[in-house]
């Protein structure tokens, strides 16, 4: 067994430096690298330019790295919870590329498949589309986009083992298992690190070889954005 | 003329038995709750899951189980979850029967915008780019005018697009709509509104054949 953990995020945050490129899993607040964050705040690298489907809340997620402004540039679908994110925005500090949901998987899953580019419908015939070549296949336009490029990925999964096994929970699943290899270094933070031999191989969401570096997140706030509840009859 | 549930109740009679739905966040999310009970459905959130059901009791909120609108929700007997990569081959892949999403603007050629407003609003596309360019069927819910009261069924739509003659069927709160080669063609009235209501509110083409029934809800 290839082992892949570390003692902590520190150890798992090696090698991280000023106007590198991150990948970050989660959908909203949901199944977000909390430990992995929350250490970036503390090594207060800048320059940052950061792929995540969503961009957090004000004061949780990645609207922490907004707030310290460690961010540059942000490569996302839907950022429509955060205010300091649109006033770093209206004002120009902060670069923004927002793209089609599915084309941001799968331009995450390209990076991981050793694909180059994909073909896409997604934009076409909008501003996303523009600048960008396309293409007619059986009578329907495309939209060549690009695999991403990435120095860390960081993810989050509800259990691993040491040979960086992973298993999601839910729909914390989102975009985590997208980016397990589609960077340099991934890195998978868990809540729970289980010892080898434990978890069922034919259960095992991403194979270890996709991740680089594992560790056990200290503590899981889990913040839930929209709590909606039914009344019990 | 409807309010939002009854924009949502019409629709609802649209999903057909064996229907796998995506529903958009704001009015679609609501047709839900109007489906017959004597068929089956599965609805699938573009975060990660097919077979959502109601939102939990109380006290049984997972932040872990929660739909593209970022709500606390439950799954069904059935249920699967899933990566974002797999929902969206299921969503350009065409195997989601049916896509539900609000608009902004809708174009009598089909075209729909509904994610910016240069200088105003910039949330993203989120996952409707993807969906408006691989359904085969899509409805628009949405109210027939904006705030201001200008018409938001348009000959050409003003602000940047999410998607390009996707729109089949547009359903507000004064009438049914479908889009053909010629415009907004309409099908049907809601209660208490008559064609002429409709008119003056669309301002891209709408084409009137015949009696218009009322809607049956």
């Amino acid at each position: 067994m290839i082992s892949k953990k570390v003692a902590n995020v520190q150890e798992a945050l090696k090698g991280v430096k000023d106007d590198m490129t991150f990948m970050f899993g989660g959908f909203g607040l949901s199944g977000i690298p909390e430990n992995a964050i929350a250490e970036l705040v503390q090594l207060n690298v800048k320059g940052l330019k950061c792929i995540s489907n969503n961009a957090g809340v004000d004061d949780f997620g990645l609207g922490l790295l907004l707030q310290g402004k460690q961010i540059d540039k942000m490569t996302s679908s839907y950022v429509g919870e955060n205010d300091e994110f649109e006033r770093q925005m209206l004002s120009g500090e902060l670069e923004v590329e927002l793209i089609p949901q599915g084309t941001l998987a799968e331009r995450c899953r390209a990076a991981q498949a050793g694909f180059p580019a994909i073909y896409t419908p997604a934009g076409y015939g909008t501003e996303v589309a523009e600048g960008k070549e396309t293409r007619e296949f059986d009578g329907k336009m495309y939209v060549l986009e690009y695999a991403f490029k990435a120095d860390f990925a960081f993810v989050k999964a509800w259990k691993g083992d040491a040979a960086g096994n992973l298993v999601f929970k839910g729909t914390a699943r989102n975009f985590n298992p997208n980016m397990c290899g589609a960077a340099k270094i991934t890195v998978a933070e868990v809540e729970e690190l289980v010892p080898v031999g434990t978890l069922d191989p034919n259960q095992i969401h991403i194979p270890g070889i996709f991740v680089k570096r594992i560790f056990q997140g200290e503590t899981y706030e889990k913040r839930i954005e929209q709590r909606t509840v039914r009344q019990r009859d | 003329m409807l309010d939002k549930n009854g924009i949502a109740k019409r629709i609802a009679k649209e999903v057909q038995d064996g229907y796998y739905v995506n529903l958009g966040i704001g009015i679609p999310t609501l047709v839900a709750n109007y489906v017959r009970d004597d068929i089956e459905v599965e609805f699938q959130s573009e975060n990660g899951v097919l077979g959502m059901g109601p939102f939990p009791f109380e006290g049984e909120e997972d932040a872990d189980i929660i739909n593209a609108g970022k709500q606390t929700i439950t799954t069904l007997p059935g249920a699967s979850f899933f990566d974002s990569a797999t929902s969206f081959s299921m969503i350009r892949g065409q195997h989601v029967d049916l896509t539900i999403l609000g608009a902004m603007e809708v174009s009598e050629e089909g075209d729909i915008a509904n994610w910016k407003i240069p200088g105003k609003m910039v949330k993203g596309m989120g996952g409707a780019m993807d969906l408006v360019a691989s359904a085969e069927n899509i409805i628009v819910a949405m109210m027939h005018t904006n705030r201001a009261g200008a018409s938001k069924l348009l000959k050409h739509c003003s602000l940047p697009l999410t998607g390009v003659a996707c729109v089949k069927k547009v359903v507000t709160n004064l009438a049914v709509m479908e889009i053909t080669p010629k415009g907004f063609k309409l099908l049907e009235r809601a209660p208490g509104v008559t064609v002429e209501d409709v008119q003056n509110a669309t301002e891209g083409t709408l084409i009137i054949e015949g009696d218009i029934p009322e809607m049956d809800l």
